[in-house]
């Protein structure tokens, strides 16, 4: 009996969207990386094309984590306590690009300075020819004395500056616009509340090939119906020709997963949730894997093992069917 | 797909008899459209326009129900294809592959393991669904004898998977009473498969890879009158899978194409495919093996993706200890919505430090949601307090209010004259230093 095959028409298209600049381009990085670019919902190669896979980033710091999981820091061994070190074994595991969190403090516990966070910013660059991400430690304030400083010292480089929120993004936008970088929009789990960020960052004057979406995510059990479904909605209003949903998403599962309970106790916990490695690295793969059936465009990711599992399912899931 | 009352009506006998209640025939189907009456009540309608409403009121993807002693498994009656659409219904049943070349107590002790596996998640127990049994060896005795060690510990329901028909018929034998699912129909074995399935009451799984093949043997299965079917798209790829399983259900939900209107079983070999399987529309999954570390975050995932998004989850209230607490630590007052609940627990969690977590009933919703809606208020703590014996816990009465809600600390006191009522941060991941200071 010949079946019709049912494809959707879509009007719109999410945006393909660089981040890093080789020199050719006024950076330093060896290659760039290209996301986005799809015109159908998430690997539906019958309907439309998806020109760019999704990637893969690996989380790095820019100095040994206090409240990582040992499981993380065995994988990493000595590298965790260079940032040059772990960038160029993290660049060895396959990535296509590096997210470089910065601490809030120092080892000695007095508060990160920006020389301190150029420093390690100009070491990742250094050993790596991969794009990058830099992330502050996530206060609104200290996120702008750090990255403005990153920003201005890697001038030209299209790094992906996070996180650019309605609490900090006028800074953040200011000094991306001014040296050529990109910033990561982060809005939690509300398709408005995305757009509406996305607005307020093109009125400032950066366009939209130079931003990222992330909606925010949780990791499985810890609210992820919410983020994919937010996903899956910003996904639907790109295709339908919204044009402030049509950016690439990042989401960061290796931060959501490795900070549950189950990723981050061996000890004392349901014998029901077995070994706890393999159900730690399946709590991160499994959350990312979810996600980018959802749309996700970059995962940041901290374990090796869940890189080769997820860079594996995304193989598969960019083979074109005959 | 439903039809109109205008479309009814032409199928009623338009005599505004009424007998069935109702001032005339238009008005009878105007109701069965708003599904307000029953096509019985009419004593006139003609059996050819009865098999037509019968057809246009069934659902597009029929339900399938797996059954054994005291269990069933249900699958089909979806209605839409993104969860933030209404919701998604059946949660697809996760089977345990088992195959029958392995001596009969190792498969008695998979079995039992599979059997005796729960775990619990925000107050809700979850279990693994079944088995399937394959067939390597090819020999009925064999697979008959190893369905009689899975069924000597566990009585969970069980998918039958075997190339040779006679293999299959000594397993359902066995499975007297059951309504058992037989793996797989195709273009040769079609015929005895169907009349194996009538015979015994069991579903069947019709395997394909293309839409053609599947739609084509439906059609022809359906003819010889059995209609509780599953579908196995069989893919190459997760990209394969993906796309079959998308067009599927476009299919049935948005053609009401009724030859594709069953739902899908996927045989995942690993656990990723297993994420696509609950994610995108399996009705049922077969896991390759067993392990717990794997079956607790796939059974979380299944939950929290059938979730319904206008009902998110709640936490049962009461009073959680976290770190072990004393009668000297702090109690912490949150509602019951499950991620305000873990943001809190997490942190609270995370800080090593020990502290009692008073989950108030706030109707599953967030701090401030439930303090607009009323439904986290003084009132609501103190009855909370008393009713889950919190005072009986602690000699130093401290109660921290989430920083949110700081406004309630007056009238809280006013409730509670013997706790000191303390003000916490606004946000759960200020929580540890908050607590090394309180």
């Amino acid at each position: 009996m010949p079946v019709e095959i049912p494809k959707d028409k879509w009007s719109g298209q999410v945006r393909a969207i660089t981040i890093g600049a080789t020199a050719a381009e006024g950076g330093t990085r060896s290659r760039t990386v290209t996301v986005g670019g799809e015109k159908t919902l998430p690997f539906l190669h019958f309907e439309g094309e998806t020109p760019h896979r999704p990637v893969i980033a690996l989380e790095i710091r820019d100095r040994k984590p206090d409240d990582w999981s040992a499981l993380l820091l065995d994988a990493w061994g000595e590298a965790v306590n260079d940032p040059g070190a772990w960038a160029k074994a993290a660049e060895a595991t396959g990535v296509d690009l590096i997210q470089l969190s910065l601490s809030a403090t120092l080892a000695d516990g007095s508060p990160n300075t920006p020389a301190a966070a150029v420093a390690a910013t100009k070491a990742v660059l250094g050993a790596t020819g991969l794009p990058l991400i830099v992330f502050g430690p996530g206060q609104a304030e200290l996120d702008n004395e750090l990255l403005v400083a990153v920003a201005e010292a890697t001038k030209g480089e299209r790094l992906l500056l996070g996180i650019c929120e309605d609490k900090n993004y006028r800074t953040i936008v200011a000094t991306a616009l001014a040296n050529g970088h990109l910033v990561n929009a982060r809005t939690p789990m509300d398709v408005n509340l995305a757009k509406q960020l996305n607005i307020l960052i093109t009125d400032m004057g950066l366009p939209l090939e130079r931003v990222i979406m992330d909606p925010t995510t949780g990791a499985l059990g810890y609210g992820i119906e919410y983020g994919y479904s937010v996903m899956e909605r910003l996904r639907l209003a790109a295709l339908q020709g919204d044009s402030m949903t049509q950016l690439p998403m990042l989401v960061t599962p290796g931060f959501e997963a490795w900070k549950t309970k189950e990723a981050k106790v061996g000890e004392g916990v349901p014998p029901d949730w077995g070994d706890w490695l393999r159900r730690s690295i399946n709590w991160e793969t499994l959350t990312a894997i979810t996600l980018i059936e959802s749309g996700a465009n970059i995962v940041v990711l901290r374990h090796p093992e869940s890189v080769r599992r997820v860079r594996t399912a995304i193989d598969e899931l960019m083979l074109v069917p005959a | 797909m439903a039809l109109s009352g205008i479309q009814i009506y032409k199928l009623l006998p338009q005599t505004n008899c009424k007998d069935c209640g109702f001032p005339t025939c238009l008005a009878f189907a105007m109701k069965l459209a708003a599904k307000q009456a029953e096509l019985s009540a009419c004593p006139h309608v003609s059996e050819a326009s009865k098999a037509q409403l019968a057809e246009s009121a069934a659902p597009p993807i029929r339900l399938v129900s797996l059954k054994s002693n005291g269990f069933e498994v249900k699958a089909g009656n979806e209605v839409v294809l993104f969860r933030h659409e209404k919701t998604f219904y059946h949660r697809p049943g996760l089977f345990v592959k088992i195959s029958d070349d392995q001596p009969v107590e190792t498969i008695r002790q998979l079995a039992a393991a599979v059997e005796a596996y729960s775990t619990n998640y925000v107050g809700i127990d979850l279990n693994l669904d079944g088995f399937v049994l394959l067939s390597v060896s090819g020999d009925a005795d064999c697979f008959a004898g190893s369905l009689a060690a899975v069924r000597s510990v566990s009585h969970k329901p069980v998918i039958l998977s075997a190339a040779s028909p006679a293999v299959l018929e000594a397993g359902l034998k066995a499975l007297d009473g059951e309504r058992a699912l037989i793996h797989a129909a195709n273009a040769e074995n079609w015929e005895v498969l169907a009349s194996l399935a009538k015979d015994y009451s069991a579903a069947l799984a019709v395997q394909g890879s293309s839409l053609d093949e599947l739609a084509d043997l439906t059609e022809k299965i359906k003819g010889k009158g059995v209609e509780d079917l599953v579908l196995d798209p069989v893919a190459d790829s997760m990209a394969d899978w993906l796309a079959l399983s998308t067009q599927i259900r476009r299919l049935a939900l948005k053609k009401n194409f009724r030859a594709l209107g069953y739902p899908l079983i996927s045989f995942a070999d690993n656990a990723e495919e297993a994420v696509q399987g609950i994610t995108k529309y399996a009705g049922f999954i077969v896991l390759p093996e067993f392990a717990p570390e794997t079956a607790y975050p796939l059974l979380v995932l299944r939950e929290n993706i059938y979730t319904d998004p206008q009902k998110p989850i709640q936490v049962q209230p009461g009073l959680y200890e976290i770190n072990n607490p004393t009668a000297e630590s702090p109690v912490l007052v949150t509602t019951n919505f499950s991620i305000t609940y873990f943001s809190v627990a997490n942190e609270v969690e995370g800080s090593g430090l020990p502290a009692w977590l008073l989950v108030t009933d706030a109707e599953g919703m967030s701090v401030l949601t439930a303090w607009a809606a009323g439904k986290f208020d003084a009132e609501r703590i103190a009855k909370a307090v008393k009713a889950f014996n919190v005072g009986d816990k602690v000699n130093q009465k401290r109660l921290v209010l989430p920083g949110h809600v700081a406004v309630l600390s007056g009238e809280l006191e006013g409730e509670l004259p013997d706790w000191e009522i303390r003000v916490g941060p606004r946000e759960a991941v200020d929580l540890p230093k908050f607590l090394k200071i309180i």
